[in-house]
């Protein structure tokens, strides 16, 4: 025997992921979106020892800074690059830790909603039947309110608050992983991979996480990162509407929201840069997302 | 001698919106200890199905209607999930088709080879590693261990199949069901993988049903022959009997289609028609409407008779050499 492919040294490993890399840096504009999100995730991470004031710390916050515009200098010394708001809170010091709180709301229940999006997707796929139909009525019944109409309808129920937010983005948007995992799974069951598992002896829960599960993560990955970003923004709609977060920890929403009175007085910056803050995160974040979907689509394969 | 596997009046139905399909009708075959059968037909004569039936692995709208299925005694025939889960892998093995569809694809080797050891036994990841590299040696794998950290699409075809087979002896299983496990794989690489199943099922006493349409395939490894049309056996007998002297029309025509050196020029044989609509099989012999030596009584339904040692259903074995 001695067959080429059988006798040649195995190929350096080249996994999945290093592939996938590769694929991701062909295009300039991804890989620029990908640089500004990571950037503006470290300013977001470092903001409490890269800005002149806490905005949190009344102490720190004198109103005889208020609404100044980009470049004064505060009472404090410090220059406000980016002005101050109606409280005198630095905008610099305040869209810092603004981010901070949208990207961590955003993030957080973007995960929660794909966990459990992900997992009533899969049970729906595999038990089929009549417990997949009534799952998929529930979810079809979900996506056909508006996921802002919902958000805002739960937080007017529950009240404001981090956690209550957050809770309110998961009802929002599980509907959306359900759906995709849920459609992926349905093509991945019928595989033969998942036939020889089945022949392996191996349990149902083995094959649905361990087998099924990885082959559906390339669409989850997708709609993870654009719902994120779409629950970052709602967050914000939230925030801007007045029954997001409280205004003592302002997140960018909430920042936009307080400047929005003095747009027509002028003082543009106090809504401007929050919302410049907030284009550039959900942009980015979208940006990296297509091109994500546009890799790990293997339809669109050269 | 008590055989492995019993089959005994398998009935596999499809219960499907345009009518029951009958893919399997009253199959009986017998595996002893060691033995190789292979079982063979056309494509849609219901040789998968047998061997899914066998695993229990037939999905609704199909279900096993009626017959027994004794593997070392046992009647597995319809048995409780758990108790084939047990067997899966562990007794009974399966070998598929397309190596290029039966590893999942984003798992490493190492990782389903030890799944299938921890699915059925307690001993830890570095012993399941151990025995899943020597699995690979055993079936001609160069480097292992090499081959243990690489996912499926670094493999080639054949090393696929290879690997597959390596995981159906893992757990040294009394029955390997290998369903048309050389077809997607190209002439030399065959032989290799036919070579390497017959000589572990000597090794280890296991025994095997190998599926295929390609009886030169099966006449050189299986011990018996069952050939199926329809979903039922028509012909059943020792590799040699059958092929030197087949009885069954069907037979006859399925030996005398095979292009070989000594009928060079010479007209090849060909069963005239096609393979029926499982929906609408005929009344009575099932390969009547297609077959040579059809006579009136073939509108009844022939009954399993023992002709020179053989299992036959036909009112009309040739006995006299009709092939030459």
């Amino acid at each position: 025997m001695s067959d080429a492919t059988l006798t040649s040294p195995a190929p350096r490993v080249e996994t999945p992921f290093r592939r996938f890399a590769a694929e991701f840096f062909e295009s300039k504009i991804a890989a620029g979106a990908l640089v500004m999100l990571l950037v503006i995730i470290v300013l977001a991470v470092l903001a409490p020892w890269i800005t002149p004031q806490n905005p949190y710390d009344l102490s720190q916050v004198d109103v005889f800074d208020s609404r100044l515009p980009p470049g004064s200098d505060a009472f404090a010394g410090y220059t406000m690059w980016l002005g101050s708001d109606g409280s005198g809170r630095d905008l610099y010091s305040a869209i810092l830790y603004g981010l901070r709180i949208s990207l961590s709301v955003g993030v957080v229940s973007g995960l929660i909603a794909l966990v459990i999006g992900m997992t009533i997707g899969l049970i729906a796929a595999y038990a089929g039947g009549r417990t997949e139909n009534l799952i998929m009525r529930v979810v079809d019944l979900q996506l056909s309110f508006p996921a802002s109409l919902v958000a805002l309808m739960l937080v007017a129920i529950l009240g404001k608050g981090v956690d209550k937010i957050i809770l309110a983005l998961v009802v929002a948007q599980w509907a959306y992983y359900a759906r995709t995992v849920r459609a992926t799974a349905l093509v991945e069951r019928r595989k033969e991979y998942v036939e020889a598992a089945k022949c392996l002896g191996l349990s149902k829960a083995r094959i649905v996480f361990r087998h099924i599960l990885p082959n559906c993560l390339a669409p989850l990955i997708v709609v993870g990162t654009v719902q994120t970003a779409s629950a970052i923004s709602l967050e914000a709609t939230l925030s801007f509407l007045g029954v997001g977060l409280p205004q003592t920890e302002p997140s960018l929403g909430v920042l936009i929201a307080n400047g929005f009175e003095y747009m027509l007085s002028g003082r543009y910056w106090i809504s401007v840069f929050p919302g410049l803050a907030l284009l550039a995160t959900v942009v980015s974040i979208n940006l990296v997302g297509d091109h994500l979907r546009d890799v790990l689509n293997p339809r669109l394969k050269k | 001698m008590t055989a492995t596997l019993e089959v005994d009046g398998l009935c596999t139905h499809f219960f499907t919106h345009a009518g029951i399909v009958k893919a399997v009708d009253g199959v009986s075959f017998s595996v002893g200890k060691g033995e190789i059968m292979g079982l063979v037909g056309e494509s849609g004569s219901g040789k998968s199905i047998t061997g899914f039936s066998i695993l229990g692995l037939i999905d609704p709208p199909g279900r096993i209607v009626s017959g027994a299925i004794r593997f070392q005694g046992e009647n597995i025939a319809n048995a409780l999930d758990q108790r084939l889960q047990k067997l899966r892998g562990n007794r009974i093995a399966m070998i598929f088709q397309d190596p290029m569809m039966t590893l999942n694809p984003v798992l490493r080797i190492d990782t389903q080879m030890i799944e299938a050891i921890l699915a059925h036994e307690k001993v830890d990841r570095r012993t399941a590693w151990e025995r899943s590299r020597e699995a690979l040696g055993l079936v001609g794998i160069p480097s292992p261990e090499e081959r243990l950290h690489a996912y499926p699409h670094q493999l080639s075809g054949g090393m696929r199949q290879r690997v597959a087979i390596a995981i159906a002896f893992l757990n040294k299983p009394d029955l390997i069901i290998a369903d048309e496990p050389t077809t997607a794989l190209d002439v030399t690489i065959q032989a290799q993988i036919i070579y390497e199943a017959q000589k572990l099922t000597r090794q280890t006493g296991t025994s095997m049903i190998w599926i295929s349409h390609d009886l030169a395939v099966v006449a050189g490894l299986a011990d018996r022959i069952a050939v199926m049309y329809a979903g039922r056996i028509v012909e059943q007998g020792m590799t040699d009997d059958v092929i030197d002297r087949p009885l069954h029309p069907y037979t006859i025509g399925l030996l005398g289609s095979v292009p070989s050196a000594n009928k060079r020029g010479a007209r090849l044989f060909q069963i005239e028609g096609m393979a029926p609509n499982m929906l609408a099989l005929p009344p009575g012999c099932a390969f009547a409407p297609r077959c040579f030596a059809a006579t009136p009584a073939c509108s009844q339904e022939p009954a399993v008779q023992d002709v020179a040692g053989r299992q036959l259903r036909c009112f009309n074995p040739q006995v006299q050499e009709a092939l030459s």
